[in-house]
């Protein structure tokens, strides 16, 4: 799949590319493009259905040099993951449901020190322990919403293995072009499926470097940005003898906690994404131009969808799918386009509706919205897509 | 007076002279403990830019932002493994850790006992004020019984950490417990323990007049100096199961309890990966992420 | 000290000599440099700072021996001494 060009970008380090053709699972394929990327710290806590990433990075890692730490629990492996990105390292942990929820705190730590990393959620059925070692997408709107306060992050969802290597590698791209962190929405029947992956050869993959700054001591300020909203990045043990807080901050990094330094603080972290989203937003379109219905579709989900489209093609129905490959941000702007010329939308996910309720928002009445639930532990059974295709298009 | 001419305070290089004056309470002790690690660093001729300084929440977490080091004021309780990630990632840091009893011992317990035990090469310095400070005077765990806070209204009835013997039991090879007014040995304790590879635990006991003293009726900061000097009892390779604080206003026990050498998490894994692995095996200083 | 017979070296013997600075406005007085100053150099000001808190001033300046006890028990960095060398000298040795 075509990655997104921008600036800043190079050539992947030849040392953490597999390349070749493999027959692997999502789960590995994830650990393969973190390394691919650049990655080389991971710490993390094992949890189903995520476990086999951590155990991927810690048999590659040795061989291409890096570091990998399991530590104690979740929390200690994003404040890990955070502490080595500001040593100068790209760094990712992976979890799921209970996870996350643990990680929550120091994703808002993240976001607020706007510190480059990748947290991978490989879903599950929950909430709660729920379905350990069964499928769910029952955790986009946490990834969205879950940390306390105003912030923003970007999220992406694969269907395949394949996109599970592409979109990790997206992933850090993005995450160090916004100084964000970025999670990749994987769901456990994405993680544990095997399917053929094919990894390029170094000088094929596109990564984007840190932006740090240029500017000597004395003269930087961690937290101004210019016109992209994104401040230049420094490393610890450089001589910039900053300081970084999750505090309200100035630019100058210390915590000023008065109402006008919240307001410019919080209004850029969001708008650094916010009013950057049409770039950010990435989606695959299939047979929309003449659809009636838009099958609104990510993850496994899709894939099933597919088959569901091609039913309701076979009944006549002009049906056409939306994937989302970006997820957050939402893609608006394509469902209000959408949503002025179809009859309706079909949102299947495997959760009791999350995605759905921004379709619906973004619809805004203009088209009928059917979501087609499946609470967790499988993928969907396509005749109830269909059925809901029907129904949209009557 | 001699404040005419005034030359600049010997800290000045040391302080981000432009967020003085800090925001700590009269009496306090945490000042004390920052003078005495800029003495000790200055003493050392550590190179200071490859110095970090990672603290958690609370009146001790402020210090971070008040040093003129690399420093990162975290979320409550993660300051040590946060400096995990950094110390990893970037090893040439020094990392100290300074932070209080309750970001350490209490929600930043589980991280403490596993710094300890993997020996992650960091210095913690904790200060004990026995009180949650910064948030109105609560119950720590290291609050001794019968002790006043505003969530033990009618006395604790807790036992408090003994939090040498619990650095020493998870395996710090370096344990340290002085007072504010111990000043010289606390700076001599820092000097050897940010020379020390590995998982250094350095408990101050400080003051904290606006609460644990008020709370307790004890006094002003001052009247807790007094009750350090009288009572602090300097043992030596005392064994550290036997050095608790465990009575209110009892006897304050202080010294070096643990100095042992242990390989850290670094020698170890490396070691034990160029072992299993050979040429294979590429160290993971040479293989820095691209950035 | 009492010594039974004067050291033949006693004029290469200097004793420090310390004069006391403060940086008033930052004093809380906590009177720690007071109660601790082992030449008993210190007393607490009848005047108040800008913030309202007595400060120290050297009542007996001579005793100082520059030994910095008062410069490192501040918790405010408030007092200082320094010696005939430092003040000549720049005072403040590292970045």
């Amino acid at each position: 799949m075509q990655l997104k060009t921008v600036d800043r970008m190079t050539l992947a380090d030849p040392k953490g590319v597999l390349t070749g053709s493999h027959y692997l699972d999502g789960d590995f394929s994830c650990a393969e493009g973190a390394l691919a990327a650049g990655c080389r710290f991971f710490a993390g806590y094992p949890i189903t259905p995520s476990t086999e990433i951590a155990e991927r990075f810690a048999q590659r890692i040795p061989r291409i040099g890096g570091v990998f730490i399991q530590m104690e629990d979740e929390l200690a492996s994003i404040a890990a993951v955070i502490g080595a990105v500001w040593g100068g390292a790209k760094a990712m942990t992976v979890s799921s449901g209970p996870g996350i929820s643990l990680m929550m705190e120091n994703i808002g730590l993240a976001a607020m020190m706007e510190a480059p990393c990748v947290i991978v959620n490989v879903q599950r059925g929950g909430p709660s322990t729920g379905l350990p070692t069964m499928v769910g997408q029952a955790d986009m709107m946490q990834a969205r919403w879950g940390s306390h306060g105003d912030y923003q992050i970007i999220a992406l969802s694969p269907d395949s293995p394949q996109e599970c290597f592409d979109l990790t590698i997206e992933a850090f791209n993005y995450s160090e072009q916004y100084r964000v962190p970025v999670m990749l929405m994987m769901d456990e029947c994405v993680g544990h499926m095997y399917e053929r992956v094919t990894i390029p050869h170094a000088e094929d993959i596109r990564v984007r470097s840190r932006r740090y700054t240029t500017l000597p001591p004395g003269e930087y300020l961690p937290y101004r940005a210019g016109e992209d909203m994104v401040p230049d990045m420094v490393k610890a043990g450089d001589g910039y003898r900053f300081h970084i807080t999750g505090l309200t901050h100035d630019e100058r990094g210390y915590p000023a906690m008065t109402e006008e330094c919240h307001d410019q603080l919080v209004r850029r972290l969001v708008d650094k994404i916010r009013k950057n989203a049409q770039q950010i937003v990435h989606v695959e379109e299939e047979n929309l131009e003449d659809a009636d219905v838009v099958v609104m579709a990510y993850g496994i989900s899709s894939r099933v969808a597919r088959l569901a489209i091609q039913e309701a093609r076979k009944l006549g129905i002009k049906a056409g799918l939306l994937r989302l490959i970006v997820c957050w941000p939402f893609p608006e702007h394509i469902i209000r386009e959408l949503s002025a010329r179809v009859k309706g939308f079909v949102v299947p996910e495997i959760n009791y509706g999350q995605m759905v309720l921004e379709v619906e928002r973004c619809a805004a009445g203009r088209a009928k919205t059917i979501l087609v639930p499946h609470m967790g532990g499988n993928v969907h059974d396509p005749k109830d897509i269909v059925n809901a295709i029907v129904e949209a298009a009557k | 007076m001699n404040t005419v001419k005034t030359p600049e305070h010997p800290m000045t290089p040391f302080l981000r002279m432009d967020r003085m004056p800090h925001i700590w309470c009269p009496t306090c002790g945490i000042g004390i403990v920052v003078k005495c690690l800029a003495a000790a660093l200055e003493d050392l001729t550590t190179d200071l830019d490859n110095v970090a300084i990672v603290s958690g929440i609370g009146c001790t977490g402020r210090v971070a932002g008040y040093v003129k080091l690399d420093s990162f004021h975290t979320t409550h309780g993660r300051a040590i493994p946060f400096a995990t990630g950094l110390k990893l990632s970037n090893p040439k840091l020094k990392i100290i850790v300074v932070s209080g009893d309750g970001d350490l011992a209490s929600i930043g317990g589980n991280h403490f006992i596993h710094a300890a035990r993997r020996n992650m090469d960091l210095t913690v310095i904790c200060v004990n004020n026995f009180i949650y400070g910064m948030t109105g005077g609560q119950l720590a765990p290291t609050t001794p019984p019968t002790a006043k806070t505003s969530t033990t209204p009618y006395g604790n009835y807790e036992t408090p950490f003994n939090l040498a013997y619990l650095a020493s039991a998870c395996g710090a090879v370096y344990v340290a417990r002085w007072t504010t007014l111990h000043m010289r040995n606390l700076i001599g304790s820092m000097k050897e323990a940010l020379q020390k590879p590995g998982f250094s635990f350095i408990e101050v006991v400080a003051p904290c007049s606006t609460l644990y003293a008020r709370l307790n009726k004890l006094g002003s900061g001052l009247d807790l100096m007094k009750y350090y000097h009288d009572n602090a009892v300097i043992a030596h390779d005392m064994e550290p199961k036997d050095a608790g604080i465990s009575e209110f206003q009892g006897s304050v026990i202080c010294g070096k309890f643990v100095d042992i050498e242990r390989p850290t998490w670094m020698d170890e894994t490396t070691k034990g990966l160029s072992a299993k692995l050979g040429t294979e095996y590429v160290p993971w200083g040479n293989g820095r992420s691209q950035e | 000290m009492r010594l039974w017979r004067i050291p033949l070296d006693i004029e290469k013997q200097k004793v420090p000599r310390g004069t006391m600075y403060l940086v008033k406005e930052r004093c809380k007085g906590c009177e720690f440099c007071v109660e601790y100053c082992p030449r008993d150099v210190l007393a607490m000001s009848s005047e108040y700072n800008v913030k309202g808190y007595h400060f120290p001033y050297p009542k007996i300046q001579e005793r100082c021996v520059n030994c910095d006890l008062c410069e490192t028990i501040c918790p405010e960095f408030a007092i200082f001494c320094l010696s005939e060398e430092e003040q000549e000298g720049t005072c403040n040795s590292k970045p």
